[in-house]
């Protein structure tokens, strides 16, 4: 079952939305984590100071705040569209995430996972052409 | 990718697909949203939370959220998020096997080329 028109900017829409702020979000919690340190302690105790720092912690609660509105977006176009199009189709967040990782935090990239991140893209486009409905409704 | 690595990231896929796809569950009984104002959006999340699978599907996530904290305190990002994507291959077996989706050859073109990516990544 083919959507109706009026349904393709609207997604398009929110799956824009749900890249920026999905990769945003994660990019935002490699932040705070790395400010926190590397989790090697694993005793409950630990673990709980761990993630009660992580609680204090600005960048995890701005990243959370992304990941929210990335949340939002994702639930409302999931009313109308099936599971199996709008997950790959908000992929393209992959290559903002590298992007970001690379800008906003200095990540050293090699070549090679550039191109994983390329073809990962080229599967979501792939994707993306297909019907985002494919059950009947109610 | 350390086994500690492959641990964390199989909990964040299984958790985190399993979590989306209770979610979805709860969102296609709901039905299409079409009003975004904000008492109509606030109405739909209401009755979202009174679903048990809107409940399982957020305790699936948030222990999928904080595995992700883990990897994330060990691994660069541009690492970690799209090793991630190989959450596609399990979301094109749920959307088909567990919610009736038709799942076109095309689209399980690109859910292959998504797995190429995600080693490529790995192997980079």
């Amino acid at each position: 079952m083919k959507l109706p028109h009026r349904l393709h900017g609207k997604t398009i829409c929110l799956i824009g939305l749900m890249a920026i702020f999905g990769s945003l979000g994660d990019v935002l919690l490699r932040k705070g984590m790395k400010q926190i340190g590397a989790v090697s302690n694993w005793r409950p105790d630990a673990l709980l100071a761990t993630f009660e720092r992580t609680f204090h912690s600005g960048p995890i609660w701005l990243g959370i705040t992304s990941l929210l509105l990335f949340f939002v977006a994702y639930v409302l176009v999931l009313s109308w569209a099936d599971y199996s199009y709008v997950q790959p189709a908000s992929a393209t967040g992959y290559l903002f995430v590298a992007l970001l990782g690379y800008l906003l935090l200095g990540e050293v990239i090699p070549r090679m996972r550039w191109i994983g991140v390329l073809v990962i893209c080229l599967g979501v486009l792939l994707v993306g052409g297909t019907p985002p409905r494919t059950t009947e409704e109610g | 990718m350390t086994v500690r690595d492959a641990v964390f990231l199989f909990i964040v896929i299984v958790a985190g697909t399993g979590g989306e796809l209770a979610v979805t569950h709860t969102m296609k009984q709901i039905g299409e949203v079409q009003s975004f104002y904000p008492h109509h959006l606030l109405r739909v999340i209401l009755r979202a939370f009174r679903s048990g699978w809107m409940w399982f599907g957020l305790a699936l996530m948030t222990l999928s959220f904080f595995s992700l904290l883990m990897l994330l305190s060990w691994e660069n990002v541009s690492f970690v998020v799209p090793v991630t994507a190989l959450s596609y291959v399990l979301g094109a077996f749920g959307g088909k096997f567990l919610l009736g989706e038709r799942v076109e050859p095309r689209r399980w073109l690109g859910v292959a080329l998504v797995c190429l990516g995600v080693l490529l990544v790995c192997v980079g």
